[in-house]
């Protein structure tokens, strides 16, 4: 169907409605690797956002001299530009964030969610709309990874963004922080989206 | 040259970090993957095979060709990943077309897929040679191979039984791969 | 991944089965020039734009990069007022590296000195796989007297809680400042036999504790025969 949206529309509705990770599940490799703390997963968002917006920019600017049958390779390549870019910023101005990132930070380039909108909209749609649907997923994206983060942080480690909540008589649920933890984040927390989901559709019903 | 010995990089990237399971890589593949063993046997063989041909580039690239430009990186990675998994992509219709169609739209989508492109970076961080690249890679694609199988076979079993429907989808296999990623974890510490 | 459109419902066409992103071939195609002049233009933009970012943080980043070195190797050769770097080539200590060649290839030990111009210690660092992933140690030792001057975990991915304990419990560290005779023994937490040359586990972190342990024992095994040349002459000051 052709998408008639409006621009708000189009900034909104990648926060919650079509999150790209909870329920486009898009960018699981990064929501499930760099969200064992907070910090990460900020690191991770900026960058991503970062990457998103100016590919997103760049696409929709020059999308008439793009030919169609190269353009997922154009992508690509603008996308991967940027992320390199944001990992040599990163690497001289955060330099322990990026330790912490490691490899992941080249691995937003293979991010299906950020090629994903520009096959789906930056190609199609101006430089302005394109911009808002951009920030729109990268707020949606930074939404989830943040909730990740902070679940895992929290029972993983008893801090968050390092500042310790509990007392020191908490014993902190370890595997969250470990690989494991993060498929059950994800998990519960798209267990507990599905359960909500129900609940607001039987209220819709009664 | 990294210090490790063959052995234990094999070992490690197939049970002890499993590419899959441990380093969070190859994950669409494993969510998408139907709930056939045969299927996921023959996905995670194509990897096996994309994985050692992009290890063998990104040595050779890393070796003769970024030494002047490390910021290059990145690109050129990706385009030889892409360009790797076109070819892969019309070689495996010409010869097995029966297995090009079983594979679908996979195929093509191995090119955002963060275990090919993954398995380049990591090589190269860790500073393996032409040797080790390729046991890594190969020891790769059997962690992916076995997370893809386990997962599938599960998924076999449990279409079976009764499930809550939230919990239908992506919310249970990502349990299950919780649960697997503590399974694996057993192995921590065997090398 | 076309989008999709809402085809007519009068039409009754059948879904095509793969719908395989093949090329018309009747219609007027783009150029093949074009598709390539394309994409080497938008690469050699990609490039242009990639070095210049390049030229402004290579030099943040490696001063930070080496920043961070020398505060290691000054921290595990406690009491050194400078140090030299030299690299093993070809079995020898060399104090440079021949031309062209990439620092990270070679392996490399640092060599500190007191005020009194007098050698006071050697730090090496190496890694070896821990119970996670790679550990990377740095750590001093006094090859004339066998005794170990310090150590500091320089990477590590070791599990939270437990295995990151190996830099982040003091106990644990401070064992590797009060000069352990070389090479080091693991034993658990109280029961050495109290000898020289015994470090304790840490309870629970059995492995990663192994691995610093090991790490430093196999460095100070491969060196030995090289350090026992001593510094190359052409390199003292």
């Amino acid at each position: 169907m052709v998408r008639k949206t409006t621009p708000p529309q189009d900034l909104i509705r990648g926060i919650w409605k079509e999150n790209p990770v909870l329920v486009q599940m898009l960018g699981l490799c990064p929501a499930l690797a760099v969200t064992n703390t907070v910090k990460n997963a900020l690191a991770m968002s900026a960058a991503t956002f970062f990457v998103i917006c100016c590919s997103s920019v760049l696409v929709s600017s020059c999308k008439s001299f793009i030919p169609k049958e190269v353009r997922i390779s154009s992508y690509i390549l603008v996308i991967a530009t940027f992320v390199t870019l944001a990992d040599m910023m990163l690497q001289a101005y955060a330099p322990v964030q990026h330790k912490e990132l490691g490899a992941f930070i080249a691995l937003i380039v293979v991010n299906c969610m950020i090629l994903g909108r520009q096959e789906a909209f930056s190609a199609r749609n101006t430089v302005f709309r394109s911009l808002l649907d951009a920030v729109g997923t990268g707020i949606g994206f930074t939404i989830a990874l943040i909730m990740m983060g902070g679940f895992r942080e929290i029972l993983g480690t008893g801090s968050f963004l390092d500042i310790p909540l509990f007392g020191p008589g908490f014993e902190p649920w370890v595997v969250m922080v470990l690989p494991a933890g993060g498929f059950l984040t994800l998990g519960f927390i798209l267990l507990a989206m599905g359960y909500a989901e129900q609940r607001r559709k039987a209220g819709e019903s009664a | 040259m990294s210090d490790q010995t063959l052995f234990s990089i094999f070992f490690s990237a197939m049970i002890v970090n499993n590419f899959t399971l441990a380093m969070f890589l190859g994950l669409c593949p494993f969510m998408g993957v139907s709930a056939r063993v045969e299927t996921a046997l023959r996905m995670g063989l194509a990897n096996i095979f994309v994985l050692v041909l992009t290890s063998l580039s990104a040595w050779v690239l890393n070796t003769y060709i970024l030494g002047e430009a490390p910021y290059l990186r990145i690109i050129s990675f990706i385009i030889v990943v892409a360009s790797l998994v076109q070819i892969v992509e019309m070689v495996v219709k010409k010869i097995a077309p029966v297995l090009f169609r079983q594979l679908g739209i996979f195929l093509p989508l191995m090119t955002t897929n963060c275990a090919i492109f993954g398995l380049a970076i990591f090589q190269t961080n860790r500073g393996y040679d032409f040797l080790q690249g390729i046991v890594f890679a190969i020891g790769a694609g059997l962690g992916l191979t076995l997370a893809l199988v386990l997962m599938a076979s599960i998924r076999e079993s449990s279409e079976l039984s009764d499930i809550p429907a939230i919990a239908k989808g992506t919310g249970l296999t990502l349990i299950i791969a919780g649960s697997l990623s503590l399974a694996f974890m057993g192995f921590a510490g065997v090398l | 991944m076309t989008d999709r459109v809402e085809t007519d419902k009068l039409t009754i066409t059948p879904p095509a089965p793969d719908a395989a992103p093949e090329q018309e071939p009747a219609e007027a195609k783009v150029s093949t020039f074009r598709l390539v002049a394309t994409l080497a233009v938008a690469g050699i933009l990609a490039g242009i734009l990639i070095a210049l970012v390049n030229q402004h943080t290579h030099p943040i980043i490696e001063t930070y990069r080496a920043e961070q070195l020398r505060k290691a190797v000054y921290e595990v050769l406690p009491g050194i007022a400078r140090y030299d770097t030299y690299y093993l080539i070809d079995g020898a200590l060399r104090p440079a590296l021949p031309q062209g060649a990439k620092e990270s290839d070679y392996k490399r030990a640092y060599f500190g000195y007191d005020e009194g111009e007098e050698l006071k210690g050697v730090a090496l660092s190496r890694g070896e796989s821990g119970f996670q992933d790679i550990v990377l140690v740095i750590f001093g030792f006094d090859p004339a007297a066998g005794t170990l001057s310090g150590m500091k975990v320089l990477e590590s991915k070791e599990t939270p809680g437990l295995g990151d304990k190996i830099f982040k419990d003091q106990a644990f560290v401070d064992q590797f400042f009060a000069g352990p005779r070389l090479p080091l023994l693991g034993v658990k937490a109280g029961a050495g036999k109290g000898e020289p040359n015994e470090i304790d586990t840490i309870t629970g972190a059995t492995i990663s504790s192994k691995v610093v342990i090991s790490i430093i024992n196999h460095a100070v095994e491969e060196w030995t025969p090289v350090l026992e040349q001593g510094v190359p002459e052409e390199a003292k000051p």
